[in-house]
């Protein structure tokens, strides 16, 4: 790996991204609806006033599980394929770089952007819930943050996988939102139904649902503001039990594994591939 | 004198078509060697093969480094200008020869130097989809020639050009050769191939069917022979 070649690529694609309209207003959306969240934390309780730390990562939580995977997925799914439908990608890889090298500088790139429009969503809700209601809780309002990272890494890699091996952006934008349908909602129905006719075990349904990365988002997430897993049911408690304090550890690696397969996937796809 | 380029019972195949078919080629260093033939004839696809952007079966041995395996050194010293210029299109003049300047370690003053030599010095604000396809071949010439490569592959370089773009350009490519370089570049244009190439490598459906001078080519043209049945120099027929 030449770093002078990935250092080169991540500050363009960081460029294009600044560049790009429609990323601009995703990120505008996540910050808008997550300082929107923490003001309107206390109106269920029938008054009006900015929730604490601990109460907006909870409402948080379901925004972040829908917008952040289609960031990822979007982001990702539209950078190779469209270098390709381009014509660019050609005149890229006829350079001194290797295939990798591209993939992983404008990955870099691509994740600097999402990461720069998460932590100012929650950046600009943390100065506003601080400034009024204090910094209790801010351990769960981190955990939400860290986890919410690692969860857009992992969908902005299999964006890149789908980038990788379609020829059209429409294509990718189609194959992404079906991933995103796919992961968010089909499988959960998916899952369910299995479990009952298949009647799987209970140490079989937590592995299945650890390997949906917005599933263990949410379960990390959750583990942290509750304490414990006891919204999960059984599955919960099962994992609780058998990997007790590992569990953050464990959920941690399978969000990693989520971003590094899909990633290197990609690179040996696209060394395989070339401009073809 | 050694071949700059060798190339051994190239095969290349998308799906069951194979684009090129046991291809053999060899370039001597200095030389300009025309590949000429139909679209689709396979001219690009050995281009891209001889790059190491396209998995191929078969030999290639260019300045010494195998593609497959030593594609980064190949690609330092060869110029592309592929048959179709694009760029980031959101990007000026100098954003994008500055990026292809920093992939190489190139100096800016270098890319400076070649916008500058090239016409292209009041223009370094313009953005690139405003160019005129004159001024992106140009462009794209001068991104080439950044690292001062001793080869040079020109995929069709005048083939989107008005006449009067395509003398000046011709004229560039002329000198270019003149200075020593290898060029291997593909072109419809017959006059082109006359004045430019020592040599002529035909092609057609990914088979050499004329290898020569170019006024072989030119004689056998005028004469209405058909190339697909003409034997090769050297083969017996």
């Amino acid at each position: 790996m030449n770093a002078r070649v990935v250092l080169t690529l991540v500050r363009k694609e960081m460029r294009d991204a600044r560049r790009n309209k429609w990323f601009l207003v995703i990120a505008v959306l996540f910050t808008g609806l997550a300082v929107s969240l923490s003001l309107m934390g206390f109106a269920g309780l029938g008054s009006v006033g900015v929730a604490g730390f601990g109460r907006t990562a909870a409402s948080l939580l379901n925004l972040v599980v829908l917008l952040i995977p289609l960031m990822g997925l979007l982001l990702g799914g539209t950078s190779i394929v469209s270098e390709r439908e381009q014509g660019t990608l050609e005149s890229l890889l006829a350079q001194p770089v290797t295939p990798q090298e591209v993939l992983l500088g404008k990955y870099v790139g691509s994740a600097a952007a999402l990461l720069s429009a998460v932590f100012l969503g929650f950046g600009v809700t943390a100065l506003v819930i601080s400034r009024t209601t204090g910094c209790e809780e801010a351990g769960s309002y981190a955990a939400l943050v860290f986890f919410t990272a690692l969860l857009g890494l992992a969908f902005l890699s299999v964006g890149f996988l789908i980038s990788v091996f379609v020829r059209r952006q429409a294509t990718a934008i189609g194959l992404v939102i079906s991933t995103w349908v796919g992961f968010l909602f089909l499988s959960d129905l998916g899952l369910m139904g299995t479990a009952v006719m298949l009647k799987l075990p209970v140490e079989a349904l937590l592995w299945l649902v650890l390997a949906n990365p917005a599933q263990s988002f949410k379960v990390a997430v959750i583990g942290k503001l509750h304490g414990n897993l006891e919204p999960f049911g059984p599955a919960g408690l099962y994992a609780s039990e058998t990997c007790g304090p590992w569990l953050g550890g464990i959920l941690i690696a399978f969000l990693a594994a989520w971003i590094l397969m899909p990633l290197l996937a990609a690179m040996v796809s696209l060394r395989n591939k070339g401009v073809n | 004198m050694d071949p700059i380029l060798r190339v051994e019972k190239l095969t290349k195949r998308f799906g069951r078509v194979a684009a090129l078919s046991e291809l053999s080629l060899e370039v001597a260093p200095g030389e300009a060697v025309a590949l000429w033939g139909p679209n689709g004839a396979g001219k690009t696809t050995l281009l891209r093969c001889l790059l190491g952007i396209l998995p191929y079966e078969g030999e290639i041995r260019l300045l010494g480094f195998d593609p497959r395996r030593q594609g980064r050194e190949i690609r330092a010293q060869v110029g592309y200008v592929p048959q179709q210029i694009r760029f980031h299109s959101d990007q000026t003049v100098w954003e994008t020869i500055g990026f292809y300047a920093q992939l190489r370690g190139i100096p800016a003053g270098r890319a400076a130097d070649l916008i500058g030599a090239w016409g292209l010095g009041n223009s370094r604000g313009a953005q690139v989809q405003n160019l005129s396809g004159g001024m992106r071949q140009k462009l794209m010439l001068a991104i080439a020639l950044l690292s001062a490569p001793p080869i040079l592959f020109l995929d069709e370089p005048t083939s989107n050009l008005d006449i009067s773009t395509r003398r000046d350009f011709s004229s560039a490519l002329g000198d270019l050769k003149k200075s020593g370089r290898t060029l291997l570049f593909c072109s419809h244009r017959l006059s082109e191939v006359r004045n430019l190439a020592d040599r002529i490598v035909s092609f057609e459906e990914g088979r050499k069917i004329f290898e020569g001078k170019p006024s072989g080519l030119t004689a056998a043209l005028s004469e209405g022979v058909d190339l697909d049945s003409e034997p090769l120099p050297g083969e017996r027929p």
